[in-house]
């Protein structure tokens, strides 16, 4: 009987073991983005920008050239890239602590000054690496190691919609949620990274790609659980994109 | 044909970034340098060469800028002033970490905090020793006139591809302001993307050719191990600066008994001071170190071998008198003289504490 293959690894995939916990969203959205850059044929003019966080190690997984670059200085190191080298592919990977918090200002310039790059926002309402403490986006009541009675608005103020805050500036041309827990979000999820590399290549303007994604160490949850978790608490505050 | 013209050494410094074959600049604007985004912008370098210039959101901005260019093996340069310095110093830190090349200009002002838009010297420490977290060194060079900010820049491009190594030229306000006749060079080119791939394709990310290994430009090793060999090859290139590039001028060290030892404005300001006291009958020699990093020690110590005082003469509390005591030792009485917080002292003073606290004790 004919073997019927159902699944490759993407090519552009290194041999390397992920070092995710099992039932991180990281290793799927960095399959999807070594699919998308393979796909367009930009291997070879694919710069990406690893943020401090879960993610810093991207580079030993995608097999392009990478940067590392400070906590939250991603779109910024970006911005310097890009110019200097327009022909290029340049995307950076951020957490939503690396983002959201502590790199806003980058982000939020980079993004007004309309640099024509992709920034693909990984939003797990956690800071996974420093072992689950609070990060702008964690929901109101929301138990993490620094809320340990949940998050309070009058003391830790308000989860962060930073994707609908950077939609509104001039400079950026498209901007949609994403998430990788089911198959159908994969799929969008391609469409949508591949949308945004076009858009990019264009020089449209910033292109912000932002997934929900879980950290199940952080949430302290199986992956099965944060999965659930994540459609019944994340997608209702963060609705995912219509295609 | 030469081209000579009067400006000021922060407009000095734009032209050199113009006509070395610069790929890119981004700053932010801060007094006492601002000149030199505004020259730039009024230069449109973008229209004749090619090299982009952009205004940042913020010195952190502007840093991280360069640390992205400058790893595409670009040529790649910002200026800032003291309160901008230090927001940039983890961005020097990845940098020096990454071994990347970048050039820094710090027209330095007094400080501490926001400080005075006055010239400063205080930056000293900041710029040789501890510019950032971690074990790293920014090769430092120190212009005393408009000419020097102009080669200064071209020298430092130099030392930070030689080396890929963050060159800082560490100015001050009084150079970066004074106007001065300035010899301009003929402009050289910039490197073609074709250039850059050739020369620079061993680490810098230009993107991966297909079925090529890939490229990546990091700091961090989680491995300690690994982690340590970074830093014993980081060691290993200091120790090769130390020897090999160290500059300094000496003027009537030889039979000095008593040596003024600044940079800088100081360095200016002290020249007179020690005509002032030559006519006064004392042998009293100036040494300029023109690298702070490395410093000129053992040349401090064995050109100006005959003199037994020596006084730092510096915008600061006294930063360098730390490497001039280094420098010599227990063998010669070593003095500090300075103004702080913008004021500038005069020949006058620098003579008057040359007198109370070397010649006349
Ligand atoms: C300047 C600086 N501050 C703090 C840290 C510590 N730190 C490392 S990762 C991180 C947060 C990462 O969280 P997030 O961006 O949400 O990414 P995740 O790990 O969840 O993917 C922090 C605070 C650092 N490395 N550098
Ligand atoms: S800590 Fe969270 S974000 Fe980090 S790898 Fe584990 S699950 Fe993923």
């Amino acid at each position: 009987m004919a073997e019927e293959l159902v699944y490759k690894k993407p090519r552009l995939l290194t041999d390397k073991d992920f070092h995710f916990c099992p039932g991180c969203s990281h290793g799927t959205i960095h399959k999807v983005i070594a699919e998308v850059i393979d796909q367009m044929g930009m291997e070879n003019s694919s710069i990406g920008i690893t943020p401090v966080g879960c993610s810093v190690l991207a580079y030993n997984y995608i097999d392009i050239d990478w940067v590392q670059a400070a906590h939250g200085r991603a779109c910024a190191v970006a911005t310097g890239i890009k110019r200097l080298n327009p022909s290029k592919l340049v995307f950076t990977y951020q957490g939503d602590g690396d983002l959201a918090a502590i790199g806003t200002g980058e982000t939020i310039h980079a993004a007004n000054r309309g640099d024509n790059i992709v920034v693909i926002y990984v939003n797990n309402a956690v800071y996974g690496m420093t072992g689950g403490q609070m990060a702008p986006t964690t929901l109101l009541g929301m138990k993490t190691v620094t809320t340990p009675n949940g998050r309070d608005a009058k003391l830790h103020g308000y989860p962060f919609k930073v994707g609908e805050m950077i939609s509104q500036l001039e400079g950026v041309c498209y901007f949609t949620r994403q998430s990788v827990h089911t198959a159908a979000g994969v799929r969008r999820a391609r469409k949508a990274l591949r949308r945004a590399f076009e858009l990019s290549m264009e020089g449209r303007g910033l292109s912000f790609v932002e997934f929900v994604g879980t950290c199940s160490s952080g949430w302290k949850m199986s992956a099965v659980e944060a999965n659930k978790w994540l459609d019944e608490n994340m997608l209702p505050f963060y609705p995912l994109s219509a295609e | 044909m030469s081209d000579i013209r009067l400006m000021k050494g922060n407009e000095a410094v734009a032209h050199a970034a113009v006509r070395c074959g610069c790929d890119g600049y981004f700053g932010y604007p801060i007094t006492p340098q601002s000149e030199v985004l505004e020259t730039l912008m009024e230069l449109r370098p973008w229209e004749s060469t090619g090299m982009v210039v952009l205004q940042a959101e913020s010195e952190i901005g502007a840093i991280n800028m360069i640390y992205g260019a400058a790893c595409t093996g670009k040529m790649v340069m910002t200026s800032s002033s003291s309160p901008g310095i230090s927001l940039m110093g983890e961005g020097f830190s990845y940098i020096a970490g990454a071994e990347l090349p970048c050039v820094v200009v710090n027209v330095a002002r007094g400080g501490p905090g926001l400080g005075t838009i006055q010239p400063g010297q205080s930056d000293y420490f900041l710029a040789t020793k501890a510019g950032g977290h971690g074990d790293f060194n920014m090769i430092v060079l120190a212009p005393n006139s408009v000419q020097e900010m102009y080669n200064f820049v071209f020298d430092a491009f130099e030392l930070a591809f030689k080396y890929r190594n963050p060159v800082m030229i560490l100015s001050d306000g009084v150079i970066g302001q004074m106007m001065e006749r300035v010899e301009l060079s003929e402009p050289l080119p910039r490197r073609t993307d074709g250039q850059i791939v050739e020369q620079m394709r061993s680490w810098a990310v230009t993107g991966k050719p297909v079925g090529a290994q890939r490229n990546i430009v990091t700091s961090v090793q989680l491995d300690p191990i690994v982690q340590e060999n970074v830093n014993h090859r980081l060691q290993a290139k200091y120790k090769v600066i130390r020897e090999k590039e160290v500059r300094y001028e000496a003027i009537g060290c030889e039979d000095a008994d008593h040596i003024l030892v600044a940079y800088g404005c100081s360095a200016r300001i002290s020249h007179k001071a020690m005509e002032l006291a030559r006519d006064a009958g004392h042998k009293v020699g100036l040494f300029r170190p023109v690298t702070l990093f490395p410093f000129p020690y053992e040349q401090l110590d064995s050109v100006c071998k005959r003199a037994k005082g020596f006084l730092s003469v510096e915008l600061s509390a006294g930063q360098m008198i730390e490497d001039v005591r280094l420098a010599v030792g227990c063998r010669a009485r070593v003095e500090h003289f300075g103004r702080m917080g913008g004021v500038i002292h005069s020949p006058n003073e620098v003579w008057q504490a040359l007198q109370e606290k070397l010649l006349n004790r």
